[in-house]
Order: C-alpha cells, then sequence, then structure tokens
C-alpha cells in the first residue's frame, strides 16, 4: 500500500475559491428540496389519503413513477424537459433545485403518509365532534402530530437527499463534490481532494444522524 | 414536441450497430452490474449483520463502524474512490477494470443498508430462540445456523426486495466511470441524435421493467419459502 498525500496546496484562499461555492449550493439545494418536497408531499399525502379516486389516482401515479426512477434519470428528464416547456434555457442549478423539490416530494408524501396514518382515528373523530371543518381537523390536529411523530424519520431523509445532491453532477452543476474535483484538476492532486470531501461528506451526515438519533430519543420519551 | 421519431434506433450509431442494438447491450451492463452488486452486497451484509447482533463487543462495534462508514458517503463520491483513490493506494489494482470497480462500489455501499436489515431480522426474534439453541449445546455458529437465520432471513424478504430494486436504480450512477449502462446510453444516444425524448422514456421504461422483474421475481421467492402458520403464510 502506498499513499503520499499532499494537502500542501490547501490555503484558505483554495477552500474559499473552490469549497466555499459547492457546499453552498449543495446545502441550499438540500434546504429548498426539504421544504419544497414536505410541503408538496404533505398535500400529495393528503391527496392519497382522501378517498376520493380523482384525487387518490394522479397522487399514487406521481409517487410511484418517481420512485421507480433511478434520480440521475429524473436529473436528466428535467434537464431536457423544462427548456422544451418554458421555450428557453434554465441554469443547471436551477434546473437542480425543480428537480430535487418534485423529486422528494414523493418520498416525503410516503413518510407524510404513514405520519398521517399513525394519529389515531379517535383524534379525527373528536375533531368533528367538537365542529372543526375538514381543514380544522387536518390543520390543527393531525398534521402536527403526524408532523411530530415522522421528524426523525423526515430528517433521515433529508440527509440522504444532501447525499444525493452529489448527483447533479450528471448535469455539471457546481455542488460541493463538484468544488472538490474541480480543484483536484487544477492542483493535480485528485486522490486528495476525492478523500477530502469523502470525509467532509460523512463528517456533515454522521453529526446529523447522530443529532437525529438524539431528537428520536427525546421525542420517544414525551410521547 | 409533437412529432415523434422511434425510427433513431435503427440509425446507425457510427460504430457498425443501431441504437436499438446499443441501447440492449446498455441494458446487458446495467443488469449485471446491479446483479454482481447484489450478490457482493447480500454475502457483505449478511456477514456484518451478523456481527452486529454477536455477543462479542469488538467484533459488533466493528459491524457498526461498517454500517456507519458506507452509510454516511454519498454513493458517487464512494465510487470516485474506489475509480481514483483505491488503484493508486494498491498499484496491483491498475488492471482492474472500472466495471468490477463499480460492482464493488455498488456492492459495499448496498451492503451497509442490507446489515441494517439483517441485524433487524435477527433482532426481530424472541430472545428465548438464542437461549433454546445454545441450551440444547448447539455452539454460537449452529445456533446463527439452524436457529435465527433461516428465521431472520425469511422476515426480511420485503426489505432486501426493495434493496434489490435500488440497485438497479442505483448501478445508474455507473455513468461517472464512463460505462455504457442505460445512463451513459441516455446522456450520449441523446447528444448524438437530439432525439431526447425518445432515448429517455425507452432507458426509463427498460429501468421500470427490470425493477418490476425483481419484484415479481421476489414475490415468488417471498411465497416459496413462507413457512406454513407463520408471518401472514399459513396455506
Amino acid at each position: 500500500m502506498n499513499l503520499n498525500l499532499d494537502y500542501s496546496f490547501l490555503t484558505w484562499g483554495v477552500v474559499s475559491a473552490f469549497f466555499t461555492k459547492g457546499l453552498i449550493f449543495s446545502v441550499q439545494l438540500t434546504l429548498v428540496a426539504m421544504i419544497g418536497g414536505i410541503v408538496l408531499g404533505t398535500l400529495i399525502a393528503l391527496m392519497r389519503l382522501s378517498g376520493k379516486k380523482w384525487l387518490v389516482m394522479p397522487a399514487a401515479f406521481y409517487v410511484n413513477t418517481l420512485r421507480s426512477i433511478p434520480l440521475v434519470m429524473v436529473i436528466l428528464w428535467f434537464f431536457l424537459l423544462i427548456p422544451l416547456l418554458i421555450g428557453r434555457a434554465l441554469g443547471t442549478e436551477l434546473s437542480a433545485i425543480i428537480t430535487f423539490t418534485v423529486f422528494e416530494a414523493a418520498y416525503y408524501s410516503e413518510i407524510m403518509r404513514a405520519g398521517i396514518q399513525s394519529v389515531a382515528r379517535g383524534q379525527v373523530y373528536a375533531g368533528y365532534a367538537v365542529g372543526m371543518t375538514y381543514r380544522q381537523t387536518m390543520q390543527l390536529i393531525v398534521l402536527p402530530q403526524a408532523f411530530r411523530n415522522m421528524l426523525p424519520v423526515l430528517l433521515t431523509q433529508t440527509i440522504i437527499l444532501f447525499q444525493d445532491t452529489s448527483l447533479v453532477y450528471a448535469i455539471g452543476a457546481y455542488d460541493l463534490l463538484k468544488g472538490f474535483e474541480v480543484a483536484g484538476k487544477n492542483f493535480n492532486r485528485p486522490v486528495e481532494t476525492y478523500l477530502a470531501v469523502a470525509v467532509v461528506y460523512f463528517v456533515i451526515c454522521f453529526s446529523l444522524s447522530m443529532l437525529v438519533r438524539r431528537l428520536q430519543k427525546k421525542i420517544a420519551i414525551i410521547r | 414536441m409533437g412529432n415523434w421519431d422511434w425510427q433513431v434506433f435503427l440509425q446507425d450509431t457510427g460504430g457498425g450497430q443501431t441504437y436499438l442494438q446499443w441501447l440492449m447491450s446498455a441494458w446487458g451492463w446495467t443488469l449485471s452490474v446491479a446483479l454482481l452488486a447484489l450478490i457482493v452486497s447480500l454475502v457483505l451484509g449478511s456477514l456484518v449483520g451478523i456481527l452486529r447482533t454477536l455477543p462479542n463487543k469488538v467484533l459488533a462495534y466493528l459491524g457498526e463502524t461498517w454500517v456507519e462508514l458506507f452509510r454516511n458517503v454519498p454513493l458517487l463520491v464512494q465510487l470516485f474512490i474506489w475509480y481514483h483513490v483505491i488503484p493508486t493506494m494498491f498499484l496491483s489494482l491498475r488492471a482492474v477494470p472500472s466495471f468490477v470497480l463499480v460492482v464493488f462500489a455498488l456492492g459495499f455501499f448496498t451492503s451497509a443498508r442490507i446489515a441494517e436489515q439483517v441485524k433487524a431480522g435477527i433482532n426481530a426474534l424472541p430472545k428465548g430462540q438464542r437461549y433454546a439453541g445454545l441450551a440444547m449445546g448447539l455452539t454460537l455458529p449452529q445456533t446463527y445456523r439452524y436457529v435465527l437465520l433461516p428465521m431472520a432471513f425469511r422476515i426480511i424478504v420485503p426489505p432486501l426486495t426493495s434493496e434489490s430494486m435500488n440497485i438497479i436504480k442505483n448501478s445508474s450512477v455507473a455513468f461517472a466511470v464512463s460505462i455504457t449502462e442505460l445512463t451513459m446510453f441516455a446522456m450520449q444516444a441523446q447528444e448524438e441524435t437530439s432525439r431526447g425524448i425518445e432515448i429517455y422514456l425507452a432507458v426509463t421504461g427498460l429501468y421500470f421493467v427490470s425493477a418490476f422483474s425483481i419484484n415479481r421475481l421476489a414475490l415468488f421467492l417471498e411465497n416459496k419459502v413462507r413457512v406454513p402458520g407463520m408471518l401472514g403464510g399459513g396455506k
């Protein structure tokens, strides 16, 4: 085994020139897709649980289709289709943000569906019994509990989402991975930069999953 | 957008084959990467999963570390490590074709998820089963082989099925190291022919077919190995 690592090229200038931009985009993409995905996913989950065929069918189609296509293909599809639909090219970054929001909504909706189903039926009846409308029952009683029960799972999915953002490589968007790769090519130190980016991803994802685990224990006690 | 041109698949790629033939060989690459990686991940994942349930603390800790390591780094980054870093560390691995490296990258990545399922399956069994095995005079390996694992693996067939379907989807990252599997085909053929929609539809369709076939196969297997009277079996 021979491994001569040389990180001498690594200065603050290099870090801010190559890595910061990529990290910011990866985090931005994760946060936007998380918030957009959870909102859209909750609506889709409500559609699937509505019991009305004309709502259930399209929602189920949406979720099942997106969940059976590789994310890379979905990224490529949107990158191809969005310019055809709006008539002009959209940057890789914006295209990635739209793709991830739409794609993650399918996964978040499955989590929210399980969360809504985990709320006891009596809660819904209680809401109706005190004269609340469907909307009020959902908004004030069911969704807050569903959201709370599913918080650890939603966050775990977000960690997976953060890892998956590296797949924007397929359309060449400048994310965390790309930043390190470009630096590796520029300084002719690809081995060092690939190792470094793996460590960065590991540290971020591992600490987040530790936090989620702690949160899970906390929530389990309160319930 | 309206006019289809499916004849694009009969065009010559310039290399003496049609795009349809190329598509089929790309499908073959996707399936081979996925199936070989599935074998690697099942073997490794079972081993690591079992390690994590052993009474030996050191071995259990080793298993935990393995899982955290392969679960917290994106698959694409792991693939680059296999492709760019490992061959410079071990010079003897320079000659290994990138196809093999992809199989290992995907197999190791998925082994962490399978280890998680295997551990859950073993822990789902009542503790008494382990004690009963040991009380009857079976050694620990025998207890695993004859008592715990046969039940644990039956329990985890459904999650393993979805992992197998994930492996087909995840094999798409192989495009990044120039394996001409379906995703790579989609990118290149789209560029060459400018018939992106037809090409992408065909590729997406093949991914559907592959994942669906695995799903059916697993369902068949699940019924085949079901213990009568248990786990919703009892026919």
